[in-house]
């Protein structure tokens, strides 16, 4: 029987296909189980799950809490704001205390690129991947991947296009990661400032008008502007940043085909997306975030079914 | 390992007759009553059933659904092996149904534990049956028997039963495995 070749969920870039398929094929099983009248199985009933999030998240958060209460684990919630980090304690102090209350996985969120990563080599728990800086947000790679598949039956042979601010995005990095396993065509697309440089090597290609990467994909994955992250202005005004990255209904129109328009929230209305467009039967935004509970319940019980 | 035939196809045609025909009896229009095969093996003899009750004893309608009880399962993580799931298809309400519950092989008993536990996610049957075609006796590990026995089997424990369909596995027959 197949099982996942990690232990923990740290990115994208550390998972081989098969883990994704066997992790699409047991978020389908989920998917179903989700959408029953009793929408919740007793597997994880002696797990206790501890989230711990230093930086702030409304979607990802509730979408785990509820993945995980979904599968019975129990659960703690634990957000920086109001903790002992702030009185000067350590990451790893703070992790080691709240595992030695007895928890079994550890699902962060951190704004320090590869914090994830150094918390798996020093605590014992299993640690799942919740975002870490600019680095990976895997379950949104996976619930976006999930999304295309559900949508166009597959995600091998599809050309995606990822639009916006691609220099601070750990949705971008670990979408990329996760579409080039899957044998799809990725591009990004953005104002050359916010395009890392040498992104190419990671078997991308880069292109800078719009209409033109639009004409060619499938899927057209809108990323917001992350302004909290703009430590300097990387374009002139929000004004012109939409004229020129902005999707709206009148440009999608004028598109030869139908494309698939995703994003993974929160939406600036009317500035990488018109609200036309984002309520759409084009657009599947909705549906990526049902999928995210799927896909979490799914990683949570693969991942479950390692500790011993 | 040595294995010998059990039932061969003629012998499991027989008993699936007389299941079908037992099914009937408590049954007859199978109006309020829904047949449910137990993932993975369970299907081959819900479905076997039901197209006998159709195509020989003309029952019109029969409300038949698949159950996958790997998340209901009281095993999980110990064994060494991740627990894989199989599909669950359950597209009808069973509120105030009767509930057939059908497997190949009934063993400890914990499978049809977890399927008790897993059909109340889909509403609250009136009454809930069991079938088995295969019912392994002095093996249980909890207070489960069958109410449509296939056949019983004194097998020990280092004895297992293997059911081979048609359909799945190119021949009808069961054999007795000694490993």
């Amino acid at each position: 029987m197949a099982e996942l070749s990690v232990k923990h969920l740290l990115g994208i870039k550390y998972l081989n296909e098969n883990d994704i398929q066997l992790i699409f094929e047991t978020a389908d099983h989920f998917k179903e189980v989700i959408n029953r009248s009793i929408k919740k199985v007793p597997s994880l009933r002696d797990i206790t799950i501890a989230n711990i999030f230093f930086e702030n998240s409304t979607r990802t958060k509730l979408s785990f809490e509820l993945a995980e209460k979904r599968l019975s684990a129990d659960v703690i919630n634990f957000s920086a704001a109001q903790s002992s980090v702030k009185k000067g304690e350590t990451l790893i102090d703070t992790v080691n205390n709240i595992l030695s209350m007895k928890v079994d996985m550890v699902v962060m969120r951190h704004p320090n690129p590869g914090a994830g990563i150094f918390l798996s080599k020093h605590v014992k728990a299993s640690i799942v991947n919740a975002g870490d800086g600019a680095h990976e947000h895997p379950t949104q790679a996976l619930l976006d991947s999930y999304s295309i598949r559900e949508k166009l039956g597959d995600v091998a042979g599809k050309n995606v296009v990822i639009v916006g601010d691609i220099l601070h995005s750990r949705v971008a990095l670990s979408n990329i990661f996760a579409l080039k396993l899957q044998g799809a065509n990725v591009k990004v697309c953005g104002p050359k400032t916010l395009l890392p440089k040498h992104i190419e090597s990671l078997g991308v290609t880069v292109e800078t008008d719009l209409r033109k990467a639009l004409n060619w994909c499938d899927v057209a994955n809108m990323l917001r502007i992350q302004n909290e992250r703009l430590d300097i202005s990387y374009f002139p005004t929000t004004r012109e940043y939409t004229q020129q990255f902005g999707v709206n209904k009148k440009l999608l129109n004028s598109l030869d085909k139908e494309i698939v328009i995703m994003h993974p929230g929160p939406i600036n209305r009317g500035v990488e997306i018109t609200s036309d467009v984002a309520d759409s039967k084009q657009s599947i935004i909705l549906n990526q975030v049902e999928n995210g509970v799927a896909i979490r319940m799914a990683v949570i019980y693969l991942l479950a079914s390692k500790i011993k | 390992m040595s294995q010998k035939v059990l039932l061969s196809e003629k012998e499991i045609n027989i008993i699936l007759h007389r299941l079908a025909c037992q099914l009937l009896e408590n049954h007859l229009d199978f109006k309020d009553t829904v047949l449910i095969g137990i993932q993975p093996r369970g299907i081959f003899v819900a479905e076997r059933l039901t197209k006998i009750l159709k195509e020989e004893y003309g029952v019109k309608e029969i409300k038949l659904g698949f159950l996958d009880i790997t998340f209901y399962r009281d095993d999980f993580r110990r064994g060494d092996k991740t627990l894989e799931a199989t599909k669950t298809k359950i597209d009808f309400l069973i509120e105030d149904k009767k509930v057939v519950l059908i497997d190949d092989v009934l063993y400890t008993g914990r499978s049809i534990r977890s399927a008790l536990t897993a059909i109340q996610s889909f509403g609250r049957p009136s009454e809930i049956e069991l079938l088995a075609l295969i019912d392994r006796r002095f093996s249980r590990h909890l207070p489960i028997q069958p109410n449509y026995r296939g056949r019983q089997v004194d097998a020990i424990n280092n004895e297992k039963v293997k059911v081979l369909w048609k359909e799945n596995d190119g021949e009808d027959v069961i054999y007795l495995i000694n490993k």
